[in-house]
């Protein structure tokens, strides 16, 4: 027996790459059908108005048009856009208070309440056209009093967006996690040594997928059936919703996700025009394709963060973080998206991070702007809580004189599996060896002799340290909340001829699964990779799955996988034994061989097996085994008992030119811990992205919307999205702490990057102004903000 | 109505009446059928329609099809000859320099311009080079690896 290679923790190059370097991807514009038609959307350039009058004659008139729907023309022919976040008992799905759910409609009717809603739609042979008849459109609209301002919309007195609900939120859960943790709360402040508040600001962000969203969508009205590709990360979720919102029969629906390029949580919704552009080719018998313009990523497309956070905390003089106070202001936009309101819990129960601390307790709000809505944007609501926890690191070490990195190790917890105050189990870890590490590499002590010598010559250096922690492998329904059900499902062919095809209902768009799944079945098979094949996100193909968010293709997805091997093995093993006249239990199997224990010449191989199990006529006609059913392969579905927990720590080194107040990142060191790692070369490239992501909310990147509610940040023009000379190397490395969530000991990688860096940058830059006493300056730090609080200081 | 333009695409002639408002970057991808040009943005700011115009590093949403009258086009679907991949195709690959793969098309033909101006770029050069192509993916790092990973093979 040769023993294959071994793929699982290799730096292995992607399978899915040949057809992107040579431009032979597919993505939603790239599928052309025959007859298609092209549609296009008027969006709203009024924040809060009422639609006064409408007039598509023109537009109906012009040569190519085929048709144009108001809001009204589609009244009661679509349902609204769901979100997930209301239960049947009407409540907030995870805060367990009410939740007010306005009503939107897939074209707005009579008002609107966001720039980028929409208005109207065109469809006609050409997208030239399409956009032609949305200059010939006539609106009125009569303006409403708007409201931007998330501080001010919460308040009594507000303008109210949506009358019916009396005030501007969205709900509001008084105080958790219960009496006796705020009664707890409210005496650790009264016996700790030291207590400081402060407010931040998680701004507004934008999530600029490189590829905007796209729908395209084809009625065969033979067979009564709907095929629909858009640019998403969740085909199967998008299916069902869709199946109720048209309604149609659920099974009548395919969904396909075709390459997606990128999305990073904004493509975790059903929008406006996936249940629209499926509509309009069922209603004109035509396939109708839209592609979004980058000025509608900007306007209709959800943005992430908009979380406003007020935070008092009691610690001791030793630096022990005693008890924490948060309350949260959530920037819901005018309308609630799939997971809009859900996302501040993730802060809720996270924002202890990797601290060890007695007590806890929390209020939270949603209100309502005219904007667009918020909802995940990479990390969801764990960058917002790692603010938290690592800004309170530095104002401990401030207030004290210790070492933001002993005061990190004072508070991390140290014994696992972890319970924390909100309630979550942190299933394995390990703190201080990535806080070592990172020290080590960074040169900390090093670094801090530096910046001593730079404060002597008045130059402003900063370090800035950030012990994060995500929260992954989404989710298991017994850890309510979040839980969720939100399992895995896979299948695992070995075809007569000896290929492998491996189904799963994850659904990604850049993480590479087709290799990382492809290397779990060529090692756990021992077959070639290059025989294993990787299929997703085609619901007619693969069975029913919960898609990919939240870090969980591989902790979730990947164990999902290993079960179905572990069954096809099984199987394998059944066969052989009727193949090689020995009985099951005495069969081994080891690389893509089932031989007899002991008798390692008496083998198969796993083609032959499979031959033989499509076959059955290995022994001549009726001897087929009668307790085995013909052929190879499985189907499982992994449902976690618990979270993983991925963590690390992340340090940079910075220096601000005074005279301009550029601030400029000399040294950035990323320690990781996301468990066993299957492939170091993809996550390395998912920790780069993810931090470059997350420096970009602390240095480059904000919404702005006017008092009139115009977004001025609506193009990529006054959008800064990192460019790779506003960015530098990173030097990564990985600890390994395995979960015991699930076999493979993998945690997921996503997000990790993006959690960790906003605080290790914002951390840094705040260091480096502590010379001047600055103690706080909100968030993007560009040069003339910066620049400016130099000036103010010195004055 | 129909303006009639002549252009070598991919090494091959081209006569076509088009529109005179109709973008290069539509031409290449509807009328001709070349899907790896992507459209990012329409405003010259992301870069993921980069072609080759008459061997140069260009915006092909920022012309219109009218104007490459004459010229020579090269896109992605060019660069594979004879079933061997471009060194720079390589090195995206070989350095996992994509990962939703959006961009890419666009980034490896501005690495191209690049390295055609310049055979040995350090990191800064490269980081500047690319300063017209967006990725929101990748952090960069790993396209400069793969650039650098390419110069090294073109110089042989
Ligand atoms: S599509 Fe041409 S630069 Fe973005
Ligand atoms: S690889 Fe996705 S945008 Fe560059």
């Amino acid at each position: 027996m040769v023993a294959t290679p071994k793929m699982m923790g290799q730096r292995i190059k992607r399978k899915e790459d040949p057809r992107f370097i040579t431009g032979t991807g597919k993505y939603v514009d790239d599928i052309k059908l025959v007859g298609m038609l092209h549609a296009a959307l008027l969006r709203s350039d009024h924040a809060r108005a009422r639609i006064k009058r409408i007039d598509v004659s023109k537009a109906r008139a012009l040569p190519g048009v085929v048709a144009v729907f108001t809001g009204k023309d589609l009244e009661g022919k679509i349902g609204t856009v769901p979100t997930a976040a209301q239960n049947a008992e009407g409540n907030h799905w995870l805060a367990g208070v009410k939740l007010n759910v306005p009503p939107q409609p897939v074209i707005a009717i009579d008002k609107v309440n966001f720039v980028g809603q929409n208005v109207a739609v065109a469809v006609a042979t050409d997208p030239y056209i399409a956009h032609d008849a949305l200059d010939a459109i006539e609106v009125e609209f009569e303006d409403l009093p708007v409201v931007i301002d998330v501080e001010k919309a919460a308040e009594p007195g507000s303008p109210v967006i949506h009358e019916e609900f009396g005030s501007n939120l969205a709900f509001h859960l008084p105080g958790g996690p219960s009496p006796e943790a705020i009664e707890k709360v409210e005496q650790l402040f009264k016996e700790a040594d030291h207590t400081a508040s402060f407010r931040f600001d998680n701004q507004r962000l934008v999530p600029v997928a490189m590829e905007t969203r796209g729908v395209l969508a084809d009625y065969d009205v033979g067979r009564e059936s709907l095929t629909v590709w858009s640019s998403t990360q969740i085909p199967h979720i998008a299916r069902t919703v869709l199946s109720m919102v048209l309604p149609m029969p659920e099974n009548r629906i395919r969904f396909i996700a075709p390459d997606v390029g990128g999305s990073f949580g904004s493509k975790l919704n059903i929008y406006p025009e996936e249940f629209l552009i499926p509509y309009l080719a069922k209603t004109l018998g035509k396939p109708v394709k839209w592609i979004e313009k980058r000025r509608e990523n900007f306007t209709s497309t959800t943005h992430g963060r908009g979380q406003m956070q007020y935070v008092d905390i009691a610690f001791n003089k030793d630096g022990t973080w005693l008890a924490c106070k948060l309350k949260l202001l959530n920037d819901m936009g005018a309308y609630l998206q799939l997971l809009t309101p859900g996302i501040g819990n993730f802060t809720l129960i996270m924002f202890t991070g990797v601290y060890k601390l007695e007590a806890i307790c929390f209020e939270q709000l949603g209100a309502f702007t005219n904007k667009v809505a918020t909802d995940a944007y990479r990390g969801a609501g764990r960058p917002e809580a790692t603010m938290v926890a690592e800004k309170v690191m530095d104002v401990i070490a401030r207030e004290t004189g210790l070492d933001p990195t002993e005061v990190r190790r004072k508070n991390f917890l140290t014994e696992f599996p972890a319970t924390t105050p909100s309630g979550m189990t942190y299933d394995s870890g390990d703190y201080s060896k990535a806080l070592d590490k990172a020290m080590e590499l960074v040169n900390y002590k090093q670094l801090r002799a530096e910046q001593k010598q730079a404060r002597t010559e008045g130059r402003l250096m900063g370090i800035g340290v950030s012990s994060f922690l995500d929260v992954c492998g989404f989710g298991p329904s017994s850890v309510p909340p979040p839980g969720g059900g939100w399992w895995e499902a896979s299948t695992v062919k070995v075809e007569p001829t000896g290929t492998v095809t491996v189904l799963t209902g994850i659904s990604p768009h850049g993480q590479g699964q087709e290799t990382t799944f492809a290397q779990i079945a060529a090692d756990e098979l021992g077959v070639p990779m290059d025989s294993v094949r990787v299929l997703h996100s085609d619901t007619d193909v693969v069975p029913y799955g919960n898609d990919t968010y939240g870090s969980r293709g591989q902790a979730v997805g990947g164990e999902a996988l290993m079960m179905s091997i572990g069954k096809v093995k099984d199987k394998a093993k059944q066969f052989a034994a009727h193949m090689l006249d020995a009985q099951p239990e005495n069969m081994e199997y080891a690389n893509g061989e089932i031989f007899v224990k002991g008798e390692p010449s008496r083998k198969v191989t796993l083609g032959e097996v499979a031959y033989a199990a499509y076959d059955f006529s290995w022994k001549g006609p009726g001897t087929a085994p009668a307790d085995l059913e013909p052929g190879l392969e499985a189907t499982s579905r992994f449902e976690p008992t618990n979270f993983t927990y991925p963590f690390g720590t992340f340090i940079c080194a910075l220096d601000i030119d005074a005279d301009t107040g550029e601030v400029e990142i000399k040294k950035f060191v990323a320690v990781s811990d996301c468990g066993n790692v299957i492939n170091p070369l993809i996550v390395d490239g998912q920790v780069h992205g993810g931090i470059v992501q997350g420096l970009a909310q602390t240095l480059f990147e904000e919404v702005v919307y006017d008092e009139n509610g115009q977004l001025i940040t609506g193009e990529l023009t006054e959008y800064a999205v990192p460019k790779a000379h506003m960015v530098r190397n990173f030097e990564t490395y990985h600890t390994v702490t395995p979960t015991p969530v699930n076999s493979l000991g993998a945690k997921g990688i996503g997000e990790s990057g993006t959690i960790g860096a906003t605080a290790c940058v914002f951390n840094a830059v705040m260091d480096a102004l502590a010379p001047l006493g600055i103690k706080h300056l909100d968030m993007p730090f560009k040069p003339h903000k910066v620049w400016n609080a130099i000036q103010q200081a010195k004055a | 109505m129909g303006v009639k333009i002549s252009v070598e695409v991919n090494g091959v002639g081209q006569q076509s009446e088009v529109e005179p408002r109709l973008l290069l970057v539509h031409y290449l991808r509807e009328d001709l059928g070349l899907t790896g040009t992507h459209v990012g943005c329409e405003t010259s700011m992301c870069g993921a329609c980069t072609i080759l115009l008459d061997g140069q590093a260009v915006k092909s949403c920022t012309l219109f099809a009218v104007q490459a009258e004459g010229c020579k086009v090269t896109t992605i679907e060019d660069l594979k000859k004879d079933g061997t991949y471009h060194p720079i195709q390589e090195g995206f690959w070989e350095e996992h320099g994509l990962q939703c793969g959006f961009c890419t098309p666009g980034m490896i033909l501005s690495a191209y311009d690049l390295l055609s101006r310049n055979k040995n770029p350090s990191e800064e050069e490269i980081r500047h080079g690319l300063e017209g192509n967006l990725c929101r993916c990748t952090g960069y790092q790993h396209i400069v690896n793969a650039v650098q990973s390419a110069a090294r093979k073109m110089r042989g």
